[in-house]
């Protein structure tokens, strides 16, 4: 019988559009991941296994941790700088040039009104140390965070009135979107009083923010 | 100058021959080190993204408007009650006269799921009998001061899961209140 040969081969492979390939994606993940924005308060979102992805964009959340709410208004100046020329006339405080373009680059806040001005004054660092910002009064007597709700749905909607009315296309006119992102172990008051608030103006559809749910639920 | 030699057979006399060496260099490590940054990446900016679950409330009642006086049918009204520790109390119908007497059940698979799907079954047949085929159960979930955000979401999640006709956020009553105490799925409060 005659013996078959087998030819070897060499088991390497050359691997040089392998590895451009791979950095290229790489490269690629690396300038479109967003840098995530520092927040005042930490919080662990309960799980669910609903995989609707929350808005990229325009919407505004309510943080609610320890019994303490913070907001953040949409990542757009003209909302911010709306939304808090409302509430310094509504309260009576006044705030400077500066001060507007610092609220402007705030994320998220979670300090009565009467301290906006403390806050403001600190770096960014300092800001969101844990324990500088004590909440947002939201009782009923103190409803703050009604407000501040009010006032960015109302700011939201004076920017879409306003490019509406400059004739440009593409704008749909649609209420400013709010997500209550609670921690797990919040008390159901706490979380309840808050949708109490949003229902008092009318808000009756908002999202609940959730992580992902990994076990077999 | 200075020489080095590897290897024996070098001081032999034999002709100094240049290695050919190989121009290729490995890339195995390389690219592996790679593809586990690109997967790193990809996981990372597509699932921190944070999850949503939307919400709808029923308008706030507003005393001024007449009252919505439209019945609803006791017999696929499901009421479920969470009190303290995770723990669930359901019954179904109405709170003086359930169809179904309060039931104690736990979160998950083999708790409130499986009472849920055979009541939205049992919701389905009896909408059929009543002629209304695409409507069923009606879900009414009141949390206790005891509960924590967690069991809301939990809840909420399982009517995602179990899809009853309709379910709604309510206010528990003082009689609930009392029925969870005396079963044991919440402590008193000190009045």
């Amino acid at each position: 019988m005659a013996k078959v040969k087998i030819s070897k081969k060499s088991t390497r492979i050359d691997m040089t559009a392998m590895c451009d390939v791979a950095f290229l994606l790489l490269s690629f993940f690396i300038m479109t991941a967003t840098a995530k924005q520092p927040e005042p308060k930490p919080v662990d979102a309960p799980a669910s296994t609903i995989e609707e992805k929350l808005p990229e964009e325009g919407v505004a959340t309510i943080t609610v941790g320890d019994k303490q709410v913070f907001f953040t208004i949409p990542a757009d100046a003209q909302i911010r700088r709306k939304t808090l020329e409302r509430i310094s006339a509504k309260y009576g405080v006044k705030f400077t040039e500066q001060e507007y373009k610092t609220f402007e680059g705030i994320q998220g806040f979670g300090v009565p009104v009467t301290k906006l001005k403390g806050l403001m004054a600190l770096s960014t660092n300092d800001r969101n140390q844990p324990g500088v910002q004590e909440g947002i009064p939201f009782d009923s007597v103190k409803n703050q965070l009604g407000d501040w709700v009010k006032f960015a749905r109302e700011a939201n909607r004076e920017i879409l009135d306003a490019k509406v009315a400059a004739g440009e296309e593409g704008v749909v006119l649609k209420d400013l979107d709010i997500a209550i992102k609670g921690d797990a172990k919040e008390d159901y008051t706490t979380v309840k009083r808050v949708i109490e608030i949003l229902q008092e103006q009318d808000k009756n559809r908002f999202y609940l923010v959730t992580g992902l749910r990994n076990e077999d639920f | 100058m200075a020489e080095l030699n590897t290897g024996d057979g070098g001081g032999k006399g034999k002709k100094v021959r240049s290695k050919k060496s190989n121009p290729g260099v490995d890339l195995t490590a390389m690219v592996d080190l790679a593809f586990l940054l690109i997967t790193f990446f990809m996981l990372t900016t597509s699932l921190s993204k944070p999850q949503a679950m939307p919400l709808p409330m029923p308008d706030k009642d507003k005393p001024e408007q007449p009252k919505d006086n439209t019945k609803i049918p006791e017999d696929r009204m499901m009421t479920i009650l969470i009190g303290q520790d995770n723990k669930i109390l359901w019954y179904m119908g109405q709170f003086e006269t359930p169809r179904i007497p309060p039931t104690e059940a736990s979160f998950g698979k083999n708790g409130i799921r499986k009472d849920l799907l055979k009541n939205v079954q049992l919701g389905k047949q009896v909408a059929a009998n009543e002629g209304k085929p695409d409507q069923g159960l009606i879900v009414n979930i009141k949390a206790s001061d005891a509960a924590s955000y967690k069991n809301l979401v939990d809840i909420l999640d399982e009517m995602a899961i179990t899809k009853p006709q309709l379910f709604a956020l309510g206010d528990i009553t003082p009689g609930e209140i009392d029925l969870l105490e005396k079963t044991g799925l919440l402590t008193p409060v000190a009045k």
